[in-house]
């Protein structure tokens, strides 16, 4: 288990350094520069890219960053905000995605499991319809549609949620935000939840425990759920980096101060050391969920655990 | 009938149907089974024949859709207060079921023994799970119990398979866990569907032997659904034969056995392997059994049976008697019908067989 993990973990490491590199290569592919400013002569220009280290050849350029890297120095912002320490940005706007985003993919898992199980354990009846409309409704509708309709209704309608964000109210204004959010990994996860719910109450060991009395609850939550869960962290995990990295539509809609809108406006302004933090960020981010779901798995489900023995 | 022959579990008419997309499948037709307490029984017939389904209503774990047409199941048990109780097991409902009947006094063992096992459970939490929730007995004892289970089913060095999971595992093991888990609330009635049909050649003989071993040594009934006459020759008193969601040939062992009346059985004796086999090809019944969606008129078995007769696509057969125990339903054995003398080969094997028997009941 031990030799595993750490296998897995150097792996990660290794990824992370491949897309730093790709992410390096891509930025220079990128029309314009950071300094695109029309009143800049080109002396000036020569020199802010003296200045920052843009004269370099991109190799060791992408070695200094990684160096820096290493340090915790993502470096500084060069257009968005000149000279800020990009960690420094990312600071002040990550938290509140990863808030939103964690409540929006906790609402969804908790609602999506219970209608999957309502759908799958009342089976063609009119709670299995409902349950499946509104999945369906949740698959297929994006989420910013839902961010509108809420912002209009229980927003502008009845006023009972800010309908833009607000740093002071910081509870109430990432209610509307994470219900939108939410509601695409709510219907995901119904679904499946359904389909793993409906195949294990027909399996024999269900049978089994049926023919030796186990009933209710009991049966439910021992026999059945635990097996359907295995699954859904699968299905979950990709779902969770998603949802924290921010919605860039939805924090649009309701301009919530996250990352979402930070990595659009660093791309289009040419922010390199920005836009490599941000993306950096995500990747690691994907990475760090992947594995400890691998983990977690190990540590949760017998049959994963005694194979890697 | 004297006090030891007491009748422990009495079907009487069963009907069932199942709806399906094609239409009513008419799964099981007036079965009547009769079991006394501490025999065996075994219920012996092709896949489709109606035997599951019968035995999965006397454990009351059928599909929620099926439709009971019509039949009662008897069972005749002792209560909390020790009171010998006889109750109709279709008129009680399934939670009533599950608190008094399911592993307490009647238990079940499937087919698979692999998947019929709780992949995410351990050994150790399966065994316990039932002694805690019907006889909230405490974790510890409950425990202790599991072992000595284990150790009563022929496994050794039981605490360590405790905790293991069923994957780890082989078939026959797994049977035998199972085997444990079903006796864990001491049922009086075993029910054993195809218990050894998905283990190696090489274990069948070992796991119908244990059953049997814990049947005497509990002093339990156990009723066998089998496809397989050979592998219950020696484990069942009584055995029932059933075609088509009937039963068309029923009495003790060895008259069914040396003695069968029934086409069908002829049938089921004659496509069994034997060791003295003189042919070459293994004999199978032509054809294969009816699908239930359609009503048949007169014997199911009539298509397939080369003894028909014109009455057979005509009328149904009632069970014929041939001594107090033992009865088939075919109309050769109506007064009326030819004298019909069972194939010479099944005859010949017949005589081996019994030969057989004979000797080893001496040895």
């Amino acid at each position: 288990m031990k030799s595993y993990m750490l296998k897995r973990v150097i792996t990660a490491c290794f990824t992370l350094l491949a897309i730093t590199l790709v992410l390096f290569i891509l930025m220079q592919l990128m029309p314009g520069s950071p300094f695109n400013d029309e009143k800049l002569s080109v002396e000036q220009r020569l020199s802010l890219y003296e200045n920052y280290g843009l004269d370099q050849p991109v190799i060791v350029q992408f070695f200094r960053y990684l160096g820096k890297m290493l340090r915790g120095d993502f470096g500084v912002s060069y257009t968005i905000s000149k000279n800020t320490p990009v960690m420094q940005l990312v600071q002040t706007r990550l938290p509140v995605s990863v808030r939103i985003g964690g409540a929006a993919v906790g609402l969804g898992a908790v609602l999506g499991l219970a209608l999957g199980l309502v759908a799958a354990l009342k089976k063609n009846t009119i709670w299995d319809a409902a349950a499946t409309v509104i999945s369906v409704i949740g698959v297929s509708v994006p989420s910013y549609v839902f961010a509108l309709v809420l912002s209009y209704t229980l927003g502008f309608k009845l006023g009972w949620f800010p309908m833009l964000y607000r740093t002071k109210e910081a509870l109430n204004s990432s209610v509307l935000p994470a219900v939108s959010l939410s509601m695409f990994t709510m219907a995901s996860i119904a679904r499946f939840t359904k389909t793993e719910m409906t195949e294990i109450l027909e399996s024999d060991y269900m049978l089994f425990a049926e023919s030796r009395g186990i009933y209710g609850p009991a049966l439910i939550l021992h026999h059945a759920l635990r097996n359907a869960l295995f699954p859904l962290i699968t299905v979950l995990a990709p779902l969770i980096v998603d949802l924290m990295t921010g919605s860039l539509v939805v924090e649009k809609i309701f301009s919530i101060p996250g990352v979402g809108s930070l990595l659009v406006s660093a791309i289009q302004s040419n922010d390199y050391n920005l836009v490599i933090a941000l993306s950096f960020i995500y990747s690691a981010m994907y990475l760090g969920i992947m594995l400890a779901v691998d983990i977690f798995y190990g540590i949760i489900d017998p049959r994963v655990r005694l194979t890697r023995d | 009938m004297s006090r030891d022959q007491e009748i422990l579990l009495n079907i009487a008419d069963l009907d069932l149907t199942f709806p399906t997309a094609f239409g009513p499948l008419h799964a099981v037709r007036g079965v009547n089974i009769e079991l006394i307490r501490g025999q065996a029984l075994a219920v012996v017939g092709e896949s489709g024949s109606g035997k599951t389904v019968t035995m999965k209503a006397v454990a009351g774990i059928l599909p929620p859709n099926t439709k009971i047409n019509r039949g009662s199941i008897t069972f005749t048990y002792s209560n909390q207060e020790g009171l010998q109780k006889s109750t109709d097991l279709l008129s009680k409902g399934k939670r009533w079921m599950r608190r008094h009947i399911n592993g307490k006094r009647i238990a079940m063992v499937f087919q698979d023994p692999v998947s019929s096992l709780n992949p995410t459970m351990s050994i150790g939490r399966q065994l316990t799970e039932g002694m805690i929730w019907h006889h909230k007995a405490s974790k510890k004892e409950a425990w202790n119990r599991a072992i000595d289970l284990l150790e009563e089913v022929g496994i050794e060095d039981a605490p360590k398979w405790m905790k293991c999971y069923p994957h780890q595992l082989s078939g026959g093991m797994c049977q035998r866990v199972a085997i444990a888990i079903a006796l864990s609330c001491q049922p009086e009635l075993l029910i054993c569907d195809e218990p050894t049909t998905a283990l190696d050649v090489s274990i069948q003989e070992k796991m119908m032997d244990l059953i049997r071993r814990l049947q005497r040594k509990r002093g339990i009934s156990v009723i066998y659904i089998t496809h397989d006459l050979g592998a219950v020759a020696r484990a069942a008193d009584m055995i029932y034969v059933m075609y088509a969601g009937k039963i068309v040939e029923k009495g003790m062992t060895r008259e069914v056995l040396y003695d069968p009346r029934h086409p069908y059985t002829w049938g089921l004796l004659l496509s069994m392997p034997d060791l003295n086999c003189e042919n070459q090809r293994l004999y199978s019944i032509p054809g294969s059994p009816p699908t239930l969606l359609q009503e048949s008129q007169g014997d199911a078995f009539s298509p397939r049976n080369r003894y028909a007769m014109i009455v057979d696509d005509k009328a149904e057969p009632p069970m014929f008697a041939i001594t107090k125990t033992h009865a088939a339903a075919t109309w050769l054995l109506d007064a009326r019908a030819p004298k019909v003398e069972m194939p010479d080969e099944l005859k010949k094997r017949l005589e081996g067989m019994k030969k057989e028997a004979g000797d080893s009941g001496r040895g």
